[in-house]
């Protein structure tokens, strides 16, 4: 079933981390499996913020399996560097297998990306972006926020998703938000199926996409952000979603400054939404808005075939 | 060892047997009225079910459900219940009896199965709403999502503002009184009933069309409207059954000679 939820402040920063946590927090009934947030902290003009798993929670912990993490910690350091990167921190989370990067690079995204993928099986950069910070993993929204300390997290615009698996396994990869690989400061969380998911797929594989996960949300991102880099405003590349892409969907895109949402034809996937002067939020269900917003709301569900955009 | 099976739950369905009831009600003259902020959704439900069928209440209050799920659920007797905010999913479905006015808005999957009585609801209404109607009338004075009364069976629902896509699909019987403008595939394999359009219908569903008007329909709108204070009907399509779907002229060969 999954629940989406979205965020936008139109009046500077704010503990989206904490307003995201609760949201989803609330909607823990519609998918156990995991949740995953996208929060967009204050622009940094020079570093990147790149977010990397080396593991997840279902990789065997064999003996060498800390040393291996260690290895690989050092190994991503030591590539980010030699791609010309000059690397400001690493740091880790709660969990070992979670790195946090900050380095100032001028190069092309994508091989920077893909040599960083290389160092392992399980290796899979989440986010990387000015703003943009993907942070997924098993568990409930407590559970995740607590372990990845996003209680104190100030930015401007969020995502958030709670999983239940329906079309791929139960691991990081499979949980949302998706980062638009290798597109900077895209995310995406989708609460349906697409039926079309592998036509797109190799159609984006061809143009020269790798994808991480098999799960088809993953598609969307990818497929919007090739979109905007043709030169697609993010409006008009999720209309052309709604013709392109099958299937029942709805789903939240965000960029650096913009947060949209769309829904397919049938509207057959639900999404609750309330605007105000300061904030726009949207999610699965009204209970998760009001987790955030402490008086009386009035709010509404977009109709099928509907896109919307707020701009920070 | 003796073993003893006790059964205590009630019939009338209290969803968990051992729920306590809170009993933070403030009741006078015949009514109750109490504040769901700090209770459970099982709690808000036990006070309901204790109100009405315990204490023999017929007029309740319910202040601050700030769109919790499945509130007001299988009450089956007559009563008067006022929701002070508003709803989420599956709220007040399943009824046969009460008049239920929902103060805020509600949430999807509302009002359906409903047997007889009335809900009036001030706000929104999510997709799903009034979905396997039986009777009793549904009234929403805001817009409705997709798929409005799905599944129709009997009574009225009745929508002021406009309707998502595929609004009356496989209605089999009833009525829809949709003021504003509907999305496409309206009365999308509909088998029976009738919906009433005020505004714009932006496509027609598979084997909806529209119906010839006549008295009697002139008179059921102007009667619904008197009931739930709407002022003059505004001008009205009609849309029917085709019933081409009860044909059998699209069966293969072979179907064809064993139906002829």
């Amino acid at each position: 079933m999954c629940g989406i939820a979205g965020i936008i402040y139109r009046d500077g920063m704010r503990p989206i981390g904490r307003d995201m946590t609760r949201m989803l927090q609330s909607m823990k009934h519609r998918g156990p499996d995991s949740t995953g947030f996208a929060l967009y902290g204050p622009p940094q003009h020079e570093a990147w913020i790149m977010r990397v798993k080396l593991a997840d929670a279902n990789t065997p912990r064999d003996f060498d399996f800390a040393q291996r993490l260690t290895r690989d910690r050092r190994e991503v350091e030591r590539r980010v560097q030699a791609m010309g990167a000059r690397l400001h921190e690493t740091t880790n989370g709660h969990h070992p297998y979670a790195l946090t990067l900050t380095f100032d690079y001028d190069g092309d995204l994508k091989p920077l990306a893909d040599r960083v993928e290389d160092v392992s099986r399980d290796a899979e950069v989440l986010s990387l972006g000015r703003s943009l910070e993907i942070i997924k993993d098993l568990g409930d929204a407590e559970t995740v926020s607590s372990d990845y300390h996003l209680g104190s997290f100030e930015g401007s615009h969020a995502i958030g998703h709670v999983r239940m698996a329906t079309e791929s396994d139960v691991d990081i990869s499979g949980a949302h938000p998706y980062w638009a690989y290798p597109f900077s400061d895209v995310a995406v969380v989708h609460n349906g199926q697409l039926t079309n998911y592998f036509e797109w797929r190799r159609r984006l594989e061809r143009s020269g996409h790798r994808f991480q996960s098999e799960c088809d949300s993953e598609v969307i991102a990818v497929y919007l952000a090739e979109k905007m880099a043709e030169g697609r405003s993010l409006e008009d590349a999720m209309r052309d979603s709604l013709e392109e892409l099958d299937g029942v969907f709805t789903y939240i895109c965000v960029t650096e400054d913009a947060l949209g949402m769309a829904k397919d034809e049938l509207a057959a996937k639900p999404l609750v939404l309330y605007e105000s002067d300061d904030l726009v939020a949207l999610a699965s269900e009204e209970i998760a808005i009001r987790e955030i917003v402490d008086h009386e709301i009035d709010t509404y569900d977009p109709f099928e075939g509907e896109v919307m955009v707020w701009s920070r | 060892m003796e073993s003893v099976t006790r059964i205590t739950y009630d019939a009338r369905g209290l969803v968990e047997p051992d729920v306590t009831v809170p009993r933070v009600s403030e009741i006078e003259d015949g009514r109750a009225t109490f504040d769901a902020t700090e209770l459970t959704t099982r709690q808000i439900n036990a006070e309901l079910r204790w109100l009405l069928y315990d204490q023999g209440l017929e007029d309740v209050t319910i202040l601050n459900p700030r769109s919790r799920h499945s509130i007001a659920t299988g009450i089956l007797t007559r009563c008067r219940i006022t929701i002070d905010g508003s709803l989420g999913y599956f709220g007040a479905t399943m009824l046969d009896g009460p008049e239920v006015h929902i103060k805020g808005r509600v949430g999807w999957s509302s009002c359906q199965n409903m047997m007889s009585g009335v809900v009036v609801i001030d706000g929104n209404a999510g997709s799903l709403t009034a979905a396997a109607l039986r009777g009793g009338d549904v009234v929403c004075r805001g817009r409705v999502g997709a798929r409005t009364g799905i599944d129709q069976k009997g009574g009225t629902i009745i929508v002021c503002g406009d309707a998502g896509s595929m609004t009356g699909f496989m209605m089999q019987r009833g009525r829809q009184i949709i003021l504003g403008d509907v999305g496409p595939g309206l009365g999308d394999s509909m088998y029976d009933g009738t919906i009433y359009v005020g505004g714009r219908v932006k496509s027609l569903g598979v084997d909806c069309v529209p119906g010839e008007w006549t008295d009697a329909d002139t008179e059921l709108i102007e009667r619904k409207f008197r009931i739930y204070g709407l002022g003059d009907p505004p001008e009205l399509q009609k849309f029917v059954c085709g019933k081409q779907l009860y044909n059998y002229d699209t069966l293969e060969p072979s179907e064809r000679k064993l139906v002829l």
